[in-house]
């Protein structure tokens, strides 16, 4: 006999199964879409993020995702204070460049004070400090055929390549840099040295550590499993972080 | 000449909702029954909350909880990405549904019709009476069923008018690609962050006591006027 129990029980777990088998859904992704066109009609495409004053940062900005790439290729660089680390900027691009970390810091250099925002909820404020990620692809000269990003980095999760992409749009926002200072100290090995991404609008899964590469391409297809960086591909995080 | 005689016996129904309302409760219901779930997920990747800008593990959380149980959360077993899939999906439902109810509302009137607070509503006496009768469990004036109460205009204006606006504006606020005032407004992120679950809560004991009612009132009734939008009349006011 089904009494009023049963068939609220029932109805309970059968509304959970069916949303948890549609939570890949098709037309439930499409908000990433909607969200990123909304956000970016009402606010400009240079509108900056919120940025501080020195004495609102966190006492301690904790480390998320990799703390240690741990690769022997990438021991040997930390070994050396990345003297031999070089970031390469290639793929559409007029003049590829090798850059050492001395150049990078020569730069002309952007210095903001935001706030990190991770996907979880939690949030730590803190000052970077490095040159504009334009500053760079102006050197380089980006093609015209660019439409993405994609930097290459030196950690792995499970056996992954960690790799993340934005386009033109934050790119080229007065904001985006590659930091290589942290509280006006030299990243640390936990915050990603010696190199990183700040994406100041997004959340914190884009801000890629490690940077080995910066890599100006046509389209995200055939990189990784194509959904532009490793929490896309992995876990199915949203490509637009901006929510 | 002379007026058509009254009927003997009155309409047995009344209307009491229009279709867009109609569409809009529905709407709505589900993008709350699927908001607080998958909400509750996003909170488990993290479930501690702050006041200010900022706040992580070292930092002073006025509230730390144990995370919410599988039975409770969208999805069931623990997927932040999938969470937020379903949460900004619904949010959007949220946001334009309620957009779309006051203009709507505004312009066929039912706001102003039925939601409006009448000062003498206000007045002790009214409000004494008006409980005692759902102490009784008589939720409806005979000589107005088709009236809300006034602790249903309250309830239902509170809701319209400042719940769901506050978790709309502290969800943006959360959002980083958002207008950097709309945290400030809040004191911080993390602020915003706070208010948003705590608005959650109370949209969550709205929905506890809006669905008891229902059953109080007489739950196939009610929900027959919020689908036809009929509702029918005690028999001894028929």
């Amino acid at each position: 006999m089904i009494t009023r129990r049963t068939l609220l029980v029932g109805t309970g777990a059968t509304f959970l199964a069916g949303c948890d088998a549609l939570t890949d859904n098709p037309a439930l992704l499409s908000a990433e879409d909607a969200h990123r066109f909304l956000q970016r009609s009402i606010n400009g495409r240079a509108a900056l993020a919120r940025e501080f004053r020195a004495d609102q940062r966190s006492p301690i900005f904790r480390v998320n995702g990799t703390a240690n790439p741990n690769t022997p290729e990438y021991n040997a660089l930390a070994a050396g204070n990345f003297a031999d680390w070089r970031l390469r900027v290639d793929g559409l691009v007029e003049r590829p460049l090798s850059l050492s970390l001395a150049q990078i810091r020569t730069l002309p250099q952007r210095a903001q004070v935001t706030r990190h925002d991770c996907v979880e909820g939690w949030s730590a404020i803190g000052k970077w400090q490095g040159p504009r990620l334009e500053t760079l692809l102006q050197r380089a000269g980006i093609g015209r055929d660019a439409r993405y990003i994609v930097f290459h980095c030196a950690d792995r999760i499970g056996g992954q390549p960690f790799y993340e992409s934005i386009d033109l749009v934050d790119a080229f926002h007065p904001q985006t840099i590659l930091a290589w200072a942290l509280n006006d100290a030299p990243l640390n090995i936990g915050h990603g040295a010696p190199l990183r991404l700040r994406v100041e609008r997004q959340l914190g899964y884009k801000q890629a550590k490690y940077v080995m590469r910066v890599e100006a391409v046509a389209s995200l297809d055939g990189i990784g499993a194509g959904k532009g960086g490793y929490w896309e591909d992995s876990n199915g995080y949203e490509w637009y972080a901006g929510i | 000449m002379d007026a058509p005689p009254e009927p003997r016996v009155a309409p047995r129904t009344v209307y009491r909702h229009k279709l867009f309302t109609r569409v809009w409760h529905w709407l709505n219901a589900v993008a709350v029954l699927i908001l607080i779930p998958s909400g509750l997920m996003i909170f488990n990747a993290h479930p501690r909350l702050y006041w200010g800008h900022f706040g992580a593990n070292f930092d002073h959380a006025w509230l730390e909880l144990p995370r919410f149980p599988g039975w409770v959360t969208i999805p069931s077993h623990y997927s932040l990405a999938g969470a937020r899939h379903w949460h900004l999906f619904f949010a959007l439902v949220l946001g334009f549904g309620l957009l779309a109810y006051m203009i709507v509302g505004l312009l066929n009137r039912h706001l102003q019709r039925d939601l409006r607070i009448r000062g003498a509503e206000l007045g002790p006496r009214h409000l004494v009476a008006d409980f005692r009768a759902h102490l009784a469990l008589r939720f409806h004036d005979p000589a107005h069923p088709g009236a809300y109460n006034i602790f249903q205009k309250l309830s239902y204006a509170g809701t319209v008018f400042v719940l769901i606006p506050l978790l709309i504006v502290s969800g943006l606020a959360i959002s980083p690609g958002m207008w950097p005032w709309l945290a400030d407004l809040f004191g911080g992120r993390q602020s915003a962050r706070s208010v948003h679950f705590i608005a959650m809560a109370c949209m969550t004991g709205f929905v506890v006591v809006h669905l008891t009612l229902v059953l109080l009132a007489g739950p196939v009734n009610e929900v027959r006027s919020m689908v036809t939008g009929r509702w029918r009349l005690p028999e001894d006011e028929a």
